[in-house]
């Protein structure tokens, strides 16, 4: 049975959107089809705003409860944007004993956020992560998909005040 | 294939008792049809069991595993025990983390009496909460015309969830997040009174274990709650889907 959702509007004209029906077509617009459609919108979009979380309740006839409850419970789906650059702090035993929460705290107090949070510029997105599997190297953190290990909280605070200079040469 | 009619009938013991079950039977309905006491917080006659209190675990003979009778389907030659040392230490535990886990002071409760939660701990001879409250900080949702929404007293028992689902077929609740950040929400996370789904029948309400969802302008003596008609709305609406 072919669903009458197909004929549901996405809620604007991007492109990006006839990526995210094709994956719904995919799994003939059923609810199971939820989690990858949300994954396919998180990877074109980057985030899951309201709009898209409605567009894809309604086209999967799925309650926006649910939706919901499924974008949060799944760390990969985030509601919000990400930062321009991404610091991940990882809060595994090795990491958690070598000094990462006073690593994070650091951090923290620097840029004014909490962790999984991103700054007003959007310019950082600090995260957390449970063990990135390197606790020889800890305290690990990730930045920008590149490693750190053995990190004091200064050279961290220097890594993430070059990412800055790069941003500012950038614009300039 | 039909299964012969000899295994339809199930032979068992619950706290020495031998009882016969239906083997569609779970061993909680068992026990409640036979007059023994388990305790429980999510079942909820009329709408599915999701076994996520943990307060009517029970111990099987031959195995060290407990396991939750509402979840577990009666089998032949079963011998169950309802209510050793053991089970009340785990269901202390359990209320314990239940009292500790939000913000359960019952003397400032809407509904302090008719709560099934202070009702247990009674039952259960909970004199006081042996870990420190959380005290998460969670706001009260009041902008429902009718009721409100204070998740200070959730227990997260998703009676609620299951009860918009499956009877009134609105699913309006869900629970958001997971671990201890887990909440009730309605809809896209909104203010109740926004919820479009909503169709205010406020079943929810009824069914409610405490004071998290509750009738607004009732006083604290009127809050009683009743849910007695959901197996029938359950039967009815089954009935009219055939």
């Amino acid at each position: 049975m072919i669903s009458r959702n197909e004929k549901i509007e996405p809620p604007s004209d991007d492109k990006r959107w006839r990526i995210v029906q094709a994956t719904m077509q995919r799994n003939g617009f059923t609810r199971d089809g939820l989690i990858e459609t949300l994954h396919t919108v998180q990877q074109s979009f980057g985030f899951l705003d309201d709009d898209s979380l409605r567009y894809v309740a309604a086209s999967l006839n799925a309650p926006l409860s649910q939706v919901y409850g499924v974008s949060t419970f799944y760390h990969l789906f985030s509601l919000k944007p990400a930062g321009r650059n991404t610091c991940v702090v990882c809060m595994g035993t090795a990491c958690y004993i070598k000094g990462a929460p006073s690593l994070l705290e650091q951090i923290e107090n620097e840029y004014g956020l909490s962790r999984g949070e991103t700054t007003e510029d959007g310019h950082l997105s600090l995260m957390t992560a449970r063990c990135l599997g390197s606790c020889g190297l800890a305290p690990v953190a990730v930045i920008n998909g590149h490693i750190a290990g053995k990190l004091n909280a200064e050279e961290a605070l220097q890594r993430l005040q070059a990412l800055q200079e790069v941003e500012n040469v950038q614009q300039a | 294939m039909k299964r012969p009619f000899k295994t339809r009938i199930k032979t068992l013991k619950i706290d020495g008792i031998d009882v016969g079950a239906r083997e569609d039977e779970t061993i909680l309905e068992l026990a409640q049809e036979n007059g023994i006491f388990i305790p429980t917080l999510c079942h909820l006659e009329g709408v599915h069991d999701v076994g996520s209190c943990r307060l009517c675990l029970v111990e099987v003979k031959g195995s060290n595993k407990l396991f939750p009778s509402c979840m577990t389907y009666a089998e032949e030659g079963m011998e169950v025990i309802t209510n050793s040392e053991r089970l009340q230490t785990y269901r202390r535990q359990v209320l314990d983390l239940l009292f500790s886990e939000r913000n359960h002071v019952c003397a400032v409760c809407v509904s302090n009496g008719n709560c099934e939660l202070q009702w247990m701990a009674g039952k259960l001879g909970i004199t006081h909460v042996g870990v420190p409250y959380l005290y998460p900080q969670l706001a009260v949702d009041a902008s429902h015309p009718y009721y409100a929404h204070d998740p200070n007293r959730c227990i997260l028992c998703t009676r609620c969830v299951r009860v918009c689902d499956e009877i009134e077929g609105a699913h309006t609740w869900d629970v958001m997040g997971r671990g201890v950040d887990c909440q009730i929400i309605s809809d896209l996370n909104e203010p109740w009174g926004l919820a479009e789904s909503c169709t205010r029948c406020g079943k929810c309400v009824q069914v409610c274990p405490t004071g998290a969802l509750f009738t607004k302008g009732k006083a604290v003596a009127e809050m009683k709650k009743r849910h007695e008609f959901l197996p029938y709305l359950r039967s009815m609406r089954e009935g009219r889907n055939e």
